[in-house]
């Protein structure tokens, strides 16, 4: 048998298949105790099937599957609705410091003052940051804030006798998660219909807003990256119902600084802080999703709520909280990284992250639009959705383009979404790039656009040098294989 | 209006100059910012706010270095027996190395295959331990963390039987209840307390739900409660905790059709309480009913193996308010965690493993058995707990927490709430024998003044 001399060629067998009975990675100390009465073998398994491999198998295996992903570390990743941004490392850091990592989430408040504190601190900047006083860290991630924020506008209109409110208003721009949290909150979603300018059409609104509503689910700037210009009257129009307004915090950076979400009527609001607030979205988590209300509307909040007293910081149950909705206190090592984010930046650095993640999004659309059509012919705010209707004319379609992105070693645009967008790629470059590196992915766009006349096959096959090319997910679907079995 | 934003910031994080940024407004056309923010109420615009200026990194280190302090641990001299749902275990070095990998942090979600290999493969071979070690068909990729898991899993039950009612055993940590309220409030559902020793259960139950080992670490009759929940047309969901399954038998063993657990012991710092990872395992059966982000194998256009996320018709951002879930996550870099922790102690490491938590329990639970006042009921049960029991103290166990917390000592949970004047007690492979020795002394001690 002759062995490859290509370095390329990665070897894919998983580690089961790696696996050679009597090999170890890692040795437990022996017991320090005098041996106990094991209980009856009826309880107890035989064996458990795992792997046995060499501790430089761990690493080696895990090190080059690493290898195959793109990241922020590596790469340009201008994923539309993602801010994709730097992840510092010091936070990572920090978060992991002996006292914060290893403490136990039942100790009692007076052996973790620090930890309470921080997280009195943390509420206080982001209530500061989008005026929204009354904050929970609780959520764990943005569709638990929004959950969460649900729950509150609920238990708000039963405290006040009012629980025939059953309808949240969802715009049709909508990320899937406020439709589906809605559901789960027991309210009904009627969907309200954006403008020819990407708005919400205020006319519409107010046909649907009514005393039934509950409340209204904004994304504030829009999943098209707009900033909505009627918002005092869209949420004037719901409070006039007796409804409160929801905004979905995903796109918060493009407001840091620059405008406070309760200035502008909004109830409740979530945030992102594995978007906004840098920590690293991990390959699909943990996040964490914060959620703010109003003072009137704090009593509600989930538990706990980090609180200052006399003598100290304690952990505190609102008066009238809708209750538990995880474990322990959220995702306390992704606050830290938060925290630790913001008072790097502090003030100044803040409003610089949202006036250059503007002015980035802006220039890129600027350079792009005599090739590619916008979903909204207007400036954007942090993200521009570009739409591939042109090029699909010509036969090739905004997936194909995003597939080609990636053989040029940027990431793909958010692909089809928002839904009323035609062949939607919506960029996202984030103040984190240089302006070199915008221009490259103009340049490479611009090429994109010319090869779909000149080689439409290198755009129509892409990508071509990744560890895959385009995989079937239909058979993945209609068969799957999700686990590793000595058949497989 | 000239923008009142401080144009001059130059910060590490940001790389636009001042020259750069004038270069971009003009290619866009504006003179200014503000030139872009004209959707904006005018009035609301640059509001004011109290955020303290940014600091460098040196200084961040400081203020940090001061909040760690503050907290006390096992890194400032205390030895904990705290358990209930967050556990101490020694984490080793390969899954502190493997999570510097910044491919794996600071990706996104896998929805680009062709760019995620990594993740992806990854993901697969978390569902592939997780089947294993619960003797399950099929696992998602992660969820939030264990009684998020367990409320989605019972939400599931009712889906797939139809039912509205859940049975909870009242041995559960009411955690695990207290979420699924929250997050089945406002669906119809009814929560029902169950009885262990129960040999009936209202015909209408879409699910009974088992915590083995239970809050007070006692491992529950699975088989006898899952038979149960069959003969009544119910589906049986035990929660599991992954540590003990290094030694006691498998739900999969018994025919359990959903098990969850809480994946922090895997690996996963205690962090105070998260991030975590929701572990969640199920019959091939129900699989379309399963809620989170699921991956599959697959191969590519030239016929080479590759990973995808798959079944997708489930979630939200296709289904929308007629999703499994709302969750958008699978907690992947806790799952990755989870991986390299099972990778690394791998066969008989984990069963090492459980040994010894199961031996040191043990010996902690007889030690203090002997001290006059003090009593550990769960001795007398044929000694099935696991890594936890159930102190029954001669004073309120937070007045002895608080003599021993003198002694930097950090003593088990107080749930006289549940149990009279009872301390729930929890020994891992991370509390020595000395360790073991001095809390019981310290008991003693306060025993003897109580």
């Amino acid at each position: 048998m002759t062995i490859s001399a290509s370095a390329g060629d990665i070897d894919r067998r998983l580690l089961m298949d790696r696996s050679v009975s009597g090999r170890k990675a890692f040795t437990l100390p022996e017991s320090d105790v005098p041996a106990q009465n094991l209980p009856d073998s009826s309880f107890l398994r035989d064996d458990v099937e795992l792997p046995e491999v060499s501790q430089l198998e761990v690493i080696r295996y895990f090190s080059v599957l690493s290898q195959l992903n793109f990241s922020i570390d590596t790469n340009f990743y201008p994923l539309g609705s993602c801010t994709m941004k730097y992840n510092p490392k010091i936070n990572d850091e920090l978060s992991n410091l002996p006292g914060l990592a290893d403490i136990h989430p039942l100790q009692p408040d007076e052996t973790v003052q620090g930890a309470i504190r921080l997280l009195k601190d943390l509420q206080d900047d982001l209530g500061e940051i989008t005026g929204l006083p009354g904050v929970s860290l609780a959520p764990l991630a943005g569709a638990q804030g929004e959950y969460a924020g649900l729950l509150i506008a609920r238990a708000y209109h039963n405290a006040q006798n009012d629980s025939a409110r059953t309808v949240a208003i969802v715009p049709d721009s909508a990320h899937g998660t406020n439709p589906a949290s809605a559901a789960m909150a027991g309210l009904e979603v009627v969907t309200v219909r954006s403008d020819d300018q990407g708005n919400v059409d205020v006319e519409n609104l107010r046909e649907l807003a009514n005393e039934n509503t509950s409340v209204f689910m904004l994304t504030i700037p829009s999943t098209l990256g707009l900033f909505e210009p009627n918002i005092l009257e869209l949420t004037k129009i719901i409070h006039d119902v007796g409804g409160l307004v929801y905004a979905d915090g995903a796109n918060l950076n493009a407001l840091l600084g620059l405008v406070k979400l309760g200035d502008l009527g909004v109830d409740i609001c979530h945030s992102n802080l594995h978007k906004t607030f840098s920590t690293p979205h991990g390959g699909g988590g943990p996040g964490s999703g914060p959620v703010m209300v109003t003072d009137e509307l704090a009593k509600f909040l989930p538990k706990p709520v980090a609180e200052k007293i006399d003598d100290g910081y304690v952990l505190a149950t609102p008066e009238m909280s809708v209750g538990s909705i995880n474990g322990f206190h959220g995702s306390f090592s992704i606050a830290a990284r938060a925290y630790a984010y913001i008072k790097a930046l502090g003030l100044e650095g803040l409003q610089s992250v949202s006036e250059n993640a503007i002015i980035s999004a802006n220039y890129i659309q600027a350079k792009l639009r005599d090739k590619y059509d916008l979903a909204a012919d207007r400036y954007c705010m942090h993200e521009t959705v570009l739409s591939a209707t042109r090029q699909k004319k010509r036969g090739v379609a905004g997936l194909d383009i995003a597939k080609r992105l990636l053989d040029f070693g940027i990431h793909a645009p958010t692909m089809y979404f928002p839904m009323i967008v035609d062949e939607a790629l919506m960029v996202e470059p984030t103040e984190s790039e240089s302006k070199e590196t915008l221009d490259h992915f103009i340049a490479v766009m611009r090429q994109i656009d010319d090869e779909i006349d000149s080689a439409p096959e290198l755009v129509l096959d892409a990508p071509h040098d990744l560890p895959v090319t385009r995989l079937d997910e239909a058979t993945a679907a209609r068969k799957p294989v999700l686990r590793w079995t000595a058949e497989l | 209006m000239a923008s009142s934003v401080n144009t001059s910031v130059n910060h590490p994080y940001i790389p636009s100059t001042d020259s750069e940024r004038a270069e971009m407004l003009d290619v866009i056309g504006v003179d200014s910012l503000d030139g872009l923010l004209g959707d904006i109420p005018v009035e609301h615009r640059h509001p004011k706010l109290d955020i303290d200026a940014g600091l460098s990194e040196q200084e961040l280190s400081t203020v940090f270095g001061s909040i760690a302090a503050e907290n006390a641990s096992s890194s400032s001299g205390y030895i904990s027996f705290l358990g209930a749902g967050s556990y101490s275990h020694y984490i080793p070095s390969t899954v502190r190395s493997i999570l510097q990998r910044g491919e794996f942090v600071t990706a996104y979600t896998p929805y680009q295959p062709e760019a995620a290999q990594g993740t992806l493969q990854v993901g697969f071979e978390f569902q592939t331990i997780i089947c294993q070690l619960t003797g399950m068909e099929v696992a998602n990729a992660g969820m939030y963390d264990g009684p998020t898991a367990f409320a989605e899993a019972c939400l599931m039950a009712a889906r797939v039987t139809k039912r509205t009612k859940i049975g909870v055993l009242s041995t559960a940590d009411q955690r695990l209840p207290n979420t699924l309220m929250a997050y089945s409030k406002y669906q119809g559902i009814e929560i029902v307390e169950v009885s262990p020793d129960a040999t009936e259960i209202p015909d209408d139950l879409a699910c009974i739900g088992v915590q083995s080992p239970n809050f007070f670490g006692e491992i529950e009759d699975i088989e006898r409660l899952t038979n149960l929940a069959h003969a009544n047309g119910a589906l049986s969901v035990v929660h599991v905790n992954p540590t003990a399954l290094g030694m006691f038998k498998a739900p999969g063993e018994f025919d359990v059709d959903i098990v969850t657990a809480e994946g922090q012991p895997l690996g996963v710092p205690m962090a105070f309480g998260g991030p975590y990872v929701g572990l969640f395992a199920c019959k091939k059966a129900h699989i379309r009913q399963m809620p989170g982000r699921i991956i599959g194998r697959t191969t590519d256009t030239k016929g080479r193996t590759g990973y995808a996320l798959t079944l997708q018709t489930r979630e939200q951002h296709i289904r929308r308010e007629r999703a499994t879930s709302n969750i958008c996550t699978s907690t992947q870099l806790i799952g990755l965690m989870v991986t390299v922790y099972t990778a690394t102690l791998g066969k008989q490491g984990m069963k090492d493993l459980a040994s010894l938590c199961y031996q040191k329990a043990h010996y902690a639970a007889s030690e203090i058995n002997r001290l006059d006042g003090f009593s550990v009921e769960s001795l007398d049960s044929d000694g099935t707990f696991f890594h936890e029991f159930v102190v029954s103290c001669p004073a309120s166990p937070s007045q002895i927490n608080a003599s021993l917390l003198d002694k930097k000592i950090i003593g088990g949970l107080d749930i006289s709430d549940r149990s009279d004047n009872g301390m729930l007690v929890c020994v891992t492979e991370t509390n020595s024998k000395a360790d073991i020795d001095k809390f019981v002394q310290a008991l003693s001690q306060i025993g003897a003044s109580a």
